[in-house]
């Protein structure tokens, strides 16, 4: 806990973060919002999701336990059927990264430190004030902040993830490994889980993702809809209330579909269709895909945990009862995933290539956070495959200080020109 | 386009349940049957037991052992022709459903089925074995097969001058199997509940079979399709089963191996999620229920082939609509999310 003397100094920081936050957060809505002239009406809900609270409203029901979780791999779906609101915390803010530096060495990623400092400060989307966060032990980086509970004045419970996923003996210990996560639950939120609650918030994610994998669906050939505005779609998602996100998502497809009818493009039939992936942009660190779509670009796809591995991937059970449902809500994080974290990660590989054909992608651009060494490892081996397949690929490493985008911005440039003349002397 | 349209129904059903539809027709085809003076022949390549009055054919199994329970002067005479005869018809019986006779047709299958049912209805779980030990316990269906061509041989014939088996081992296979004993059941015929004390040899294979009786009915209660996995039969359609009219092929590009295929399977085939390498996908425990198919949320991963023809194959709505529509109307109604009317039993 912190200590009284420092009371004040905390106050202080959390004072003027905060300040830094809403700016930040105002910069970026103001450039995804105002800087794109097309706009589309669905995507009204998706931006006011985002616009900055005012002071200590916070978001999420009053009478509901408030579960947070730091990575994809938490299963939501027994949050909810424990009655309880699960909240993704993962934070792409600048300022909270500057406040979480002061617990981690330098060489860190951002995004841990900007996790780290807006469980600090207070500083979660939409007011969250969790009652437990959960922190999957995926990479090193996330796993050894939970050590800080004490310091941090937050209670942390440690889901204990394997690190390889292909293995008989791995899914029997991540089964395990939830089963126990779902005694811990049911401890906080003080409810049981049933087998009817269960099934019934199966059901519901599953919808969401069904109307998830039908907006990427209605994605794949003309360009109807804005990489960055994608990104805050499924970045909501972290903390909407998923029926809402559902049914605004529906509203959304239908205009889509309404659009691609009528033949209405966001951008020219020519523009570069870029797949993007590796670490996960998280509002408000838009700064690529805003990069990308400002350069004249358009992205179409993103292999990321922040996006399309967080959504698309479904729970099948074949006994409706809690103990077939259970694992197969656990199988549905594990089995699929194509986090770094596992090894080895073929289907990382086969999922972007797979991407690559579907989406008609003329280019990939892979994101390293500084400090990131599972996605820096990997941008090697799926740069080699890329080439090979003959697809154009730019590493690109940034950290969250939004000052430096001044290289980027000259490497995507010339990036994107030389995807524009290959086009052209197609 | 009236044939897409036929392909989109297909592809949005639940195979599922015209599957069970279609098991209790068969059952009562190859139970009783032969009441109604159906002949379909004695060389099928599923558990049509001669030993159940109404059975309106037979096993090629119990033909095989039967021909096979000869000299060797017999087998390379024109007389031996027979078996090949025998083999050929098992042969045309089976290329047209390849292994789908053992998730469709298959008596034995069915009554599996039916007592999983009754777990359920129970609300027992199921039980999963240890995968090393499963994996050893893989050749004992192919031992079975071996066994029961060579023991009818070793009846008539000496093998490096040792002595012949006794009498009392002919069909051996069919007096330790379970179709025998339970089969008969349902006609209310429980002669086959016996030892045959004639001589050592058919008291322990009668006993044994009494055994194995007993174990298939506690095994299949705890464990789904617990017999296929050492039956011969299924052993012996493998080895035709690459060219079978009927196929499972998968498209390991469209895979993303979440697993969902392998953990609906009911008899535990973990290669259809994670060989993404193979184009036919059927492994011997296979018995061709699509239900892997039905589980898959990806756009032509998995197909089900007559020749080249597509019949049936994995679609993102064909599973959302068998596994994601919600258990709760009035809660997708509040949202305006209902669009079908239709409530659809979900398991």
């Amino acid at each position: 806990m912190i200590k009284a003397t420092d009371q004040d100094r905390y106050n202080r920081l959390k004072k003027t973060s905060t300040i830094h936050y809403n700016m930040e957060v105002n910069q970026v809505l103001s450039e995804v919002i105002d800087d794109f002239p097309d706009k589309l009406a669905g995507m009204e809900y998706f931006y006011n999701r985002f616009r900055p609270l005012e002071e200590g409203k916070s978001l999420y029901p009053k009478d509901k336990k408030l579960i947070a979780s730091m990575c994809i791999h938490v299963p939501i779906e027994i949050i909810y059927a424990l009655d309880a609101t699960p909240v993704r915390i993962c934070s792409g803010s600048y300022s909270a990264d500057t406040a979480g530096s002061d617990f981690l060495p330098a060489k860190i990623c951002p995004m841990v430190k900007s996790t780290l400092g807006a469980i600090y400060l207070d500083m979660l989307p939409g007011n969250a004030n969790p009652d437990l966060v959960i922190n999957p032990t995926t990479c090193d980086q996330k796993k050894k902040i939970g050590e800080m509970e004490e310091e941090i004045g937050k209670e942390f419970y440690v889901l204990e993830v394997p690190p390889s996923k292909d293995s008989e003996e791995a899914r029997q210990y991540w089964q395990r490994s939830v089963k126990k996560m779902v005694k811990k639950l049911e401890k906080v939120t003080g409810n049981r889980l049933t087998r009817r609650k269960l099934k019934k918030s199966i059901k519901m994610v599953s919808m969401a993702q069904a109307e998830f994998r039908r907006f990427m669906r209605l994605r794949k050939n003309a360009p109807v809809i804005f990489g960055k505005d994608a990104q805050l779609i499924t970045n909501a998602y972290f903390f909407d209330d998923i029926d809402n996100w559902t049914i605004n998502l529906k509203i959304l497809n239908d205009e889509l579909e309404e659009r691609i009818n009528q033949d209405i493009n966001v951008v020219g039939l020519r523009a570069p269709r870029i797949l993007l992936t590796g670490s996960p942009s998280i509002f408000p660190n838009m700064r690529t895909p805003i990069l990308i779509e400002k350069l004249g670009g358009i992205v179409v796809y993103e292999e990321f945990c922040s996006s399309s591995r967080m959504l698309s991937d479904t729970v099948a059970v074949d006994e409706w009862f809690l103990y077939d449902m259970v694992p197969a809500v656990a199988d549905r994080y594990l089995k699929p995933s194509t986090c770094p974290n596992f090894t080895p990660n073929d289907d990382r590989i086969r999922k972007i290539l797979l991407a690559m054909k579907d989406y008609k992608v003329d280019g990939v651009v892979y994101q390293t956070f500084t400090g990131c060494q599972l996605y820096d490892m990997e941008s090697r081996k799926i740069g080699q495959e890329l080439e090979k397949a003959g697809y154009p690929v730019l590493n690109v490493e940034l950290d969250y200080n939004p000052k430096d985008s001044g290289q980027l911005t000259t490497r995507l440039e010339a990036f994107m020109e030389s995807i524009k003349d290959n086009k052209r002397n197609k | 386009m009236q044939k897409f349209k036929i392909k989109k129904y297909i592809d949005n059903s639940n195979v599922s349940r015209f599957r069970f539809w279609i098991q209790l027709l068969s059952f009562f085809v190859f139970v009783y049957g032969g009441y109604f003076f159906i002949e379909i022949g004695s060389r099928l390549p599923i558990f049509s037991c001669p030993y159940v009055e109404g059975s309106p054919g037979g096993c090629y199994l119990i033909g095989v052992q039967h021909e096979l329970h000869s000299t060797w002067s017999t087998i390379f005479s024109p007389r031996g022709i027979s078996i090949l005869k025998s083999l050929g018809i098992f042969f045309l019986f089976f290329i047209f459903l390849n292994k789908a006779w053992c998730g469709y047709v298959c008596p034995l299958g069915t009554l599996q089925d039916w007592i999983t049912r009754l777990r359920k209805t129970m609300g027992f779980s199921f039980v999963r074995y240890n995968e090393m030990s499963f994996k050893r316990l893989k050749s004992i269906k192919y031992i079975i097969l071996f066994l029961l061509i060579l023991i009818p041989l070793a009846i008539k014939n000496s093998f490096f001058g040792l002595p012949l088996l006794p009498e009392g081992m002919h069909t051996p296979f069919c007096q330790i199997c379970p179709a025998r004993i339970i089969l008969p059941l349902f006609t209310g015929d429980t002669s086959q509940i016996f030892v045959d004390f004639t001589d050592t040899s058919t008291i322990i294979m009668t006993s044994l079979g009494l055994m194995v009786a007993a174990l298939f009915l506690v095994g299949s209660f705890v464990k789904k399709r617990f017999f296929c996995f050492f039956c011969p039969m299924s052993a012996l359609q493998f080895l035709f089963s690459k060219i079978g009219i009927l196929r499972l092929v998968k498209d390991g590009d469209k895979c993303t191996r979440c697993g969902n295929c392998s953990r609906v399977c009911d008899v535990g085939i973990t290669e259809i999620a994670d060989d993404v390498l193979s184009k036919n996908i059927v492994k011997d425990d296979c018995m061709m229920c699509f239900k892997c198919v039905e589980a898959c949320p990806e756009e032509g991963a998995l197909k089900v082939k007559v020749v080249n023809f597509d019949i049936f194959s994995a679609t993102e709505e064909g599973f959302f609509k068998r596994y994601g529509e919600t258990a709760d109307p009035e809660h997708l109604e509040k949202h305006g999310l209902l669009n079908s009317n239709k409530k659809e039993k979900d398991d």
